[in-house]
C-alpha cells in the first residue's frame, strides 16, 4: 500500500507471519489485510508465506496464490529503494501523461514495473491516483504529486537517487 | 489560544501534491519568527484545486482566501498582513463569497473545506449527528421510506434508487446483515470519494449507521482503494474517534442498536469497484465478478443482505434525514432528484470538485465554470463518467447533466467525473485506450470482456494503420456490440461506449493514414 523505503523491511520469517495472521484470524475475510500487513512488514510476499497462509486460514494454496497475483499492490520481490507510480488515466493523459511516460521510461532506461540497476527507483504505471485536477500526477513513496511535468520528474528522481546513494 | 489567529491549510491529497504540507510549516515558521499566534488549522479542500493550496485566515468579517499559496512566499504574505485578512496579489476575498463557491449547492460537501475534518466537536456544530438522532427515534420502514421520497439515487454510476435497494434489504430477513461502502474510486477523472472521505469522513460514518438503522444490519465494511493513502488513514482516524465517542460500538448514541464499523483497503485492481468483485475482495477473494442474481440486496456479503453504496449514496443519507427528503427532493430535474458532485478533471482550467443540482448544461459546466481548458486551446472532447463513459463533441454542450438526458445519447452521468481534452487529442488513441484499459483490467470471468478487449486493440490499430479499413470497421463494430450485449458486468458491457462515441463523433481521426491505393 503505501510504499516504504527498503531499509524499513525485515527479513521474511514464518513467526512473524504467523504473528500477523494471529491478529487478523477472528476477521471476516482476513486474507486481503494480512496480505497488506505482510507486504507493509516484508517488502514482498514470500512464495513460502503463499503454503503458510493456506494451511493456516484452511484456504488451497490456489486460493492464496491466486489472491496474491490477481492484486497488482502484492509484489512477489521487492521493489527498488523508492517506488514511483505514474498514472496514465485519461485525466492526467489530457494533460500530456503519455509523453511525460515517455520521458521517465526513457530517463530511468527501465520499463513499466522495472527497478534501476542501482536499486533506487521502481517505475510503475497506474490508471488514477485520485488528483484529476492537477494533472499529471504521480504517487512517490505513498505521497501524491500534482502538476508533475518532465522537469519536476526529473528533479524527483534525482532527489531519491541522491538519497539512495 | 487568546489572541491567535486560525489558519486554515488544506490535509486533501490534492492540496498537499502541491505543497500545502510545506505551506503550513512556512505559516507557523514565519508566524514565529514574527511573535505571532496562530492556531493552525488542516482542512479538507474547498474543492478548487487551480487555488491549492488555498489558505484560509479567520477574521472578524468571516473566513479571507489566499490561493495559491507558495512556501517560500508566505513570509511575503505575512509582511503584507496576511493574518489580519489584508489584500494583496494572491488575496481572494472572503472565501463565501466566492463566486464558484457561492454558485454551488453543496449538500453532501456542506462541511468539506470548512470544518477540522477529524474534530468531533466541530462535526457536531456543523449540523453533524441530527439526521442519526432522528432516525434513532424512527422505525426502520420509517427510515426507508424517507430515503425512498427523497429521489436519492446511487451516485457510484448506475443510479439505482438508493431507497428500494434499502428496501430490499430490510425486506429480506436474516439474523446478520451488512453495509458495504463502495470508496473504490478507481474511474480517472473522479475524485470526489476521497475528498469527502478527507474533508469530512464522519458524514460517511453516520450515513453508514443511518442505513443499518434502516435494514437492520450489524456489521459495516468501508472499501477504499489503496491508490488513496491520505483518505486511508482519514478515514481509520474518523472511525476510531466514532466509536471513542460512541457514536458506533455496542449502543449506537446510547441506544440499545450496534453498529461496528470497519475499514479495508484494496489493492490495486479497478475492478473491484464494480460491487459484487468487492465483496469477492472483502471476502478475501480475487476480484473477480459475480453473476447476477442473486443481488447483493438478497445475498451479498458472505451470502447475507447487504447494502453496497457509494461514498456519497451515503453521504447525502445523513443531511436527507437531518433536513427531510422534500428538501433534497425539490433540487434537480426529472427523475434526477438532488445534487450531483461534478468533477472537472483533466485540461481544465478551473478543475475540482463542484456540486451543484441536477439540470445544468455540459457547456456551462465545462466552459462557464470550469473557465475552459488549462492549455488555453478550444476543447474538443469531454469525456463524462469514467473510463467507460462516452467521449462528447462540443456540439452536444447543450446536453443538460441528468442521468436520462444523458442516457438517450448514448452516454451516462455515472460518478460526475468530467476529464476535458484540448484540440490536440487524437481521439483514436483514446479509442485504443479504452480497449486497453479493458484488457488491463477485466477480472477475465467473461469472453467477451477479456478476449473483446485484447482484439479490440488490434481492430483499432489496422484501423488507423490502413488495412483493410472498411472490413476492420464493421468487425469493430461487431466486437463492440458482443461486448456491449453479452458482457456479465459493466467493465466489458460499457467499455464500447467510449469506442463508439469517438468513432461517431471524431471519425477523422481514425482516417489518417490510408492504404496505398493500387
Amino acid at each position: 500500500m503505501v510504499s516504504k523505503t527498503s531499509g524499513s523491511y525485515v527479513p521474511w520469517s514464518k513467526e512473524r507471519t504467523i504473528e500477523v495472521v494471529d491478529k487478523h484470524r477472528c476477521e471476516r475475510g482476513p486474507l486481503m489485510p494480512i496480505l497488506h500487513e505482510l507486504q507493509e512488514m516484508f517488502g514482498y510476499i514470500d512464495p513460502d508465506a503463499v503454503d503458510l497462509l493456506a494451511s493456516e486460514l484452511n484456504l488451497s494454496k490456489a486460493d492464496v496464490h491466486g489472491v496474491v497475483t490477481f492484486y497488482k499492490d502484492f509484489r512477489s520481490d521487492s521493489a527498488g529503494d523508492s517506488v514511483i507510480r505514474l498514472c496514465r488515466g485519461e485525466a492526467c493523459q489530457s494533460m500530456g501523461a503519455e509523453e511525460l511516460a515517455r520521458h521517465a521510461l526513457e530517463h530511468l532506461g527501465i520499463g513499466f514495473g522495472a527497478t534501476t540497476p542501482d536499486g533506487a527507483v521502481t517505475l510503475e504505471q497506474v490508471f488514477c491516483l485520485g488528483n484529476c485536477a492537477l494533472s499529471p500526477a504521480v504517487m512517490v513513496e505513498g505521497r501524491l504529486k500534482g502538476r508533475v511535468d518532465e522537469s519536476r520528474f526529473d528533479e524527483i528522481v534525482n532527489e531519491l537517487k541522491a538519497r539512495a546513494r | 489560544m487568546t489572541g491567535a489567529v486560525t489558519v486554515f491549510v488544506p490535509r486533501d491529497a490534492a492540496a498537499r501534491s502541491v505543497g500545502a504540507d510545506e505551506v503550513a510549516d512556512a505559516i507557523a515558521l514565519e508566524a514565529a519568527a514574527r511573535g505571532k499566534q496562530v492556531h493552525l488549522v488542516r482542512n479538507g479542500s474547498r474543492g478548487m484545486c487551480w487555488l491549492e493550496p488555498l489558505v484560509e485566515v479567520s477574521t472578524p468579517h468571516g473566513r479571507v482566501a489566499y490561493g495559491p499559496v507558495e512556501a517560500h512566499g508566505v513570509g511575503e504574505l505575512m509582511d503584507a498582513g496576511m493574518l489580519d485578512g489584508a489584500p494583496n496579489s494572491l488575496w481572494l476575498g472572503q472565501t463565501d463569497e466566492i463566486e464558484h463557491l457561492k454558485r454551488q449547492t453543496r449538500f453532501s460537501f456542506s462541511r468539506v473545506g470548512i470544518i477540522d475534518p477529524l474534530s468531533a466537536e466541530d462535526y457536531e456544530t456543523n449540523g453533524g449527528l441530527a439526521g442519526l438522532r432522528r432516525a434513532l427515534e424512527m422505525t426502520p420502514q420509517q427510515i426507508v421510506s424517507e430515503v425512498t421520497k427523497s429521489g436519492l439515487r446511487g451516485r457510484g454510476g448506475a443510479g439505482f434508487p438508493t431507497g428500494v435497494k434499502w428496501q430490499t434489504v430490510l425486506d429480506t430477513p436474516s439474523e446478520l446483515k451488512f453495509i458495504a461502502c463502495n470508496a473504490d474510486e478507481g474511474d480517472s477523472g473522479t475524485f470526489a470519494d476521497r475528498m469527502l472521505i478527507e474533508g469530512d469522513p464522519f458524514v460517511l460514518v453516520e450515513g453508514m449507521v443511518i442505513a443499518a438503522l434502516a435494514v437492520g444490519a450489524s456489521e459495516g465494511y468501508v472499501y477504499i482503494r489503496s491508490e488513496y493513502p491520505d483518505a486511508i488513514a482519514t478515514m481509520q482516524a474518523a472511525i476510531d474517534i466514532a466509536y471513542l465517542n460512541g457514536w458506533i460500538g455496542p449502543t449506537v448514541l446510547g441506544s440499545s442498536r450496534a453498529f461496528d464499523l470497519y475499514l479495508r483497503v484494496g489493492a490495486g485492481a479497478y475492478i473491484c469497484g464494480e460491487e459484487t468483485a468487492m465483496l469477492e475482495s472483502l471476502e478475501g477473494r480475487r476480484g473477480v465478478i459475480r453473476a447476477k442474481p442473486p443481488l447483493p440486496a438478497i445475498a451479498g456479503l458472505f451470502g447475507r443482505p447487504t447494502v453496497v453504496n457509494n461514498v456519497l449514496s451515503l453521504a447525502a443519507v445523513p443531511p436527507v434525514l437531518a433536513e427531510g427528503a422534500d428538501a433534497y427532493s425539490q433540487l434537480g430535474v426529472g427523475r434526477s432528484r438532488g445534487t450531483q458532485v461534478f468533477q472537472l478533471a483533466g485540461n481544465i482550467k478551473h478543475g475540482g470538485v463542484y456540486e451543484v443540482a441536477f439540470g445544468l448544461s455540459l457547456g456551462e459546466l465545462v466552459e462557464g465554470i470550469g473557465g475552459g481548458t488549462a492549455s488555453g486551446r478550444p476543447v474538443r472532447a469531454v469525456q463524462v463518467g469514467g473510463p467507460l463513459g462516452a467521449y462528447i463533441p462540443t456540439s452536444h454542450f447543450d446536453l443538460p447533466l441528468d442521468y436520462e438526458a444523458f442516457a438517450l445519447v448514448g452516454a451516462m452521468v455515472g460518478h460526475g467525473g468530467i476529464v476535458v481534452f484540448d484540440d490536440t487529442v487524437d481521439m483514436s488513441r483514446q479509442a485504443r485506450f479504452a480497449m486497453e484499459f479493458c484488457a488491463e483490467e477485466s477480472c477475465g470471468k467473461c469472453t467477451p470482456c477479456r478476449l473483446g478487449s485484447v482484439r479490440g486493440v488490434e481492430v483499432i490499430d489496422r484501423i488507423v494503420a490502413g488495412i483493410d479499413r472498411e472490413d476492420n470497421m464493421s468487425l469493430l463494430e461487431d466486437l463492440c456490440e458482443t461486448m456491449a450485449d453479452a458482457s456479465l458486468c459493466a467493465m466489458g458491457g460499457l467499455t464500447p461506449s467510449p469506442v463508439r462515441s469517438a468513432l461517431e463523433h471524431f471519425p477523422e481521426d481514425f482516417n489518417k493514414f490510408r492504404a496505398p491505393s493500387l
